[in-house]
């Protein structure tokens, strides 16, 4: 009895110390602003910001090697909070230009591959084999990675329109002066 | 009754008399009714009909498209000559789906509801239901789907059924002609809704400036003690629903609440007559009466419109322009929009059509800001303009949320009273609209979030379900030659 209790504990003790050790001194470094920053990309893994997934960005992104200006299915929205973890200011001059855009499948043209089904990462395009496929356009972000698949140069980007909900006064022409 | 009063407010020159005792006429069948599928918060209807159809007055012609929406109503018989997008009644004249109804002149009511005959019997279910499938939105200008507010009786404890007239706004007077005309219709539906609210108590308020309605609501409302008429004063801007709680209970609506969390629910006058109608009679909402006013105009008047009606049917009817107006209002002149132009139709919420002259509107360029500090004393909601449009002027919308942006009413008071004539009210409804543009965006990008990660793991499992398949496959297989092994069966 005496002799089973006490060879546990000393397995115990010698084990638990070594995986403690390999801990400490095998431990991969992560930079906690990597995991705030990811937060804030979409996840949608889309590459066009020149990095592999999100994450890579994000990565780049903590150690001041990419601009904050990147990600283009976020848009501006991501790029104001990204520049407010940052301590940056947002330089929004070139990113003005771009409107919200959408995916749209030119029906004529499709034959029905599946091969931008596989690629899109939000689940936005329905169709099926040899079927022709139509994208969801409320679901669609903008990542453009279907037109690069596509064999028949059948995906074009569409801007999303501006309807009466969306619509908004535009700020009042600056010719005076508020303090 | 005791009132209270209320922060700040304007007092405008009114301009009533120009069609406050022109009795409510019906404008003629025009040649095409254009009947749009937004004219209502929330989500557009679906259309119901084909091009080429015969439809009756009173058919449903489109119906709801979801929770928050309500369905369209043919105003009149006629054939649907297309279904087309033209511009909306919209300061931003943008395109919407709009139905074209050419009048066959029979006017024949189609198959109506039967009427509820007893509707303070029914059960509240049955009266919020008919006036969903009415058609019925806020009239008030708003045109949130009415059925909507009339089920927060059972969400929430309500003990005030609020009738709005107090119709603040200047040159507008079709409350005040439907008061003084129908009040019996009127306080039967306000009866009616207050019955489905569940409520034991109902107040029309009225500003003072209309005697005569307040004469015809009092008399209206003798036989029922659960209903009081109250003469609220003149203070723009008091039809503010907010406000008008605030003048009668004493209670102010907190920031992102409802006049309903505090118990009391606000509907206009105009509304509760449409919920008479749908209930006594089964009729949709159809029609309305739009006052058309303004010094441009040769006679202004109040008209029982047709929904659908181009506002050109209007003027011609009004008898056209008598000089051109310098600027076209839908509503009122402090919180209307501009008309994009002549050919767009009337819808539900529309309460007024205003052509005004350059004297009347008295646009002046705007100078630099003198802080002289009226605008923070006359805001009805405690704001400071001056500050908010500071920071807004230099696009820090954040900043401009703290100091409360969001709860101004937009009700024009700081830019009609201020002595530069900055459009402060201008820089309000910017910030409010690029607020709301920066939620609809990182909205989005949740749900791009949502969807990535759930792709992600129909993605994984589809994997683990094709290498469970393979695996079992091959041990099916491995199984199989085994047993021919066993046989002793070379293959």
């Amino acid at each position: 009895m005496l002799l089973a209790v006490s060879s546990l504990t000393i397995m115990g003790v010698t084990l638990g110390s070594i995986l403690g050790a390999a801990a400490y001194f095998l431990a991969v470094e992560e930079d906690p602003l990597e995991e705030e920053l990811k937060a804030m990309l979409p996840g949608s893994q889309c590459g066009q910001c020149g990095y592999v997934g999100c994450s890579q960005y994000a990565v780049a992104l903590a150690k001041d090697e990419a601009p904050i200006t990147l990600c283009t299915p976020g848009g501006k929205a991501v790029i104001e909070v990204l520049a407010k973890k940052m301590g940056v200011t947002a330089d929004l001059s070139e990113h003005e230009e771009k409107v919200p855009e959408y995916a749209f499948i030119i029906e004529d043209l499709c034959i029905g591959c599946t091969r931008c089904i596989k690629e899109c990462s939000v689940d936005a395009i329905m169709g099926a084999n040899k079927l022709m496929h139509t994208v969801i356009a409320e679901a669609c972000h903008g990542c453009e990675k279907c037109i690069q698949v596509c064999p028949t140069d059948a995906i074009v980007m569409h801007p999303v329109p501006l309807t009466l909900s969306s619509w908004h006064w535009a700020k009042p022409e600056d010719q005076h002066v508020v303090h | 009754m005791k009132l209270f009063p209320i922060r700040g407010g304007i007092h405008p020159d009114y301009r009533k008399e120009l069609s406050s005792e022109k009795v409510i006429v019906a404008l003629p069948l025009p040649a095409a009714l254009y009947i749009p599928l937004q004219q209502h918060i929330g989500v557009p209807s679906e259309v119901l009909v084909n091009v080429g159809d015969l439809v009756k007055k009173g058919q449903m012609i489109a119906r709801s498209g979801g929770t928050l929406s309500a369905p369209q109503h043919a105003p009149t018989s006629g054939h649907i000559r297309s279904i087309t997008d033209i511009p909306a009644p919209h300061p931003s004249g943008l395109a919407q789906t709009t139905i074209v109804l050419e009048p066959d002149g029979k006017d024949e009511w189609g198959e109506l509801p039967a009427p509820i005959v007893d509707p303070f019997t029914a059960d509240p279910h049955t009266i919020n239901e008919r006036v969903a499938a009415s058609g019925i939105v806020g009239m008030g200008g708003a045109a949130f789907p009415s059925a909507i507010k009339l089920n927060l009786g059972t969400q929430k404890k309500l003990e005030i059924l609020l009738l709005n007239g107090a119709e603040c706004e200047p040159y507008l007077t079709c409350d005040d002609r439907v008061m003084r005309e129908h009040a019996d219709e009127v306080i039967d539906g306000a009866r009616i809704m207050a019955h489905a609210l569940g409520v034991h108590r109902v107040v029309v308020a009225i500003e003072q400036n209309k005697p005569q309605a307040i004469d015809a609501m009092t008399r209206a409302a003798s036989a029922f003690s659960e209903v009081e008429v109250v003469g609220v004063p003149v203070q723009y801007p008091m039809g503010s629903e907010r406000h008008l709680v605030q003048a009668i209970t004493g209670r102010e609506t907190p920031a992102k609440k409802l006049t309903a969390d505090i118990g009391v629910l606000v509907h206009n006058v105009a509304t509760a007559r449409a919920v008479h109608h749908a209930v006594r009679f089964g009729r949709p909402l159809i029609s309305r009466v739009v006052t058309v006013s303004g010094k441009a105009v040769r006679e202004p008047n109040n008209i029982e419109v047709p929904i659908g009606a181009r506002v050109a049917d209007l003027i011609a009817f009004c008898g056209g322009f008598s000089v051109e107006p310098e600027s076209l209002v839908n509503g009122g002149p402090m919180m209307g929009q501009p008309l994009p132009g002549l050919d767009v139709p009337v819808v539900k919420g529309m309460s007024g059509i205003l052509a005004l002259t350059a004297a009347e509107i008295n646009q002046q360029p705007a100078s630099s800001c003198i802080r002289c500090g009226v605008c923070v004393t006359i805001c009805p909601c405690g704001l400071s303009p001056v500050d908010m449009a500071a920071f807004i002027r230099k696009d820090n919308f954040e900043t401009a949320a703290k100091l409360g942006v969001m709860d101004c009413v937009s009700c024009g008071s700081c830019s009609w009273l201020c002595p530069s004539h900055i459009p402060l009210v201008h820089y309000f409804n910017y910030a409010k609209g690029m607020i709301n543009a920066q939620d609809r965006e990182q909205r989005k990008i949740e749900q791009t979030r949502m969807l990535a990660e759930a792709h992600a793991l129909r993605v994984e499992k589809a994997a683990a379900e094709k290498a469970a398949f393979l695996a079992a496959k091959k041990a099916q297989a491995a199984a199989a030659s085994a047993a021919k092994e066993k046989d002793g069966t070379p293959a």
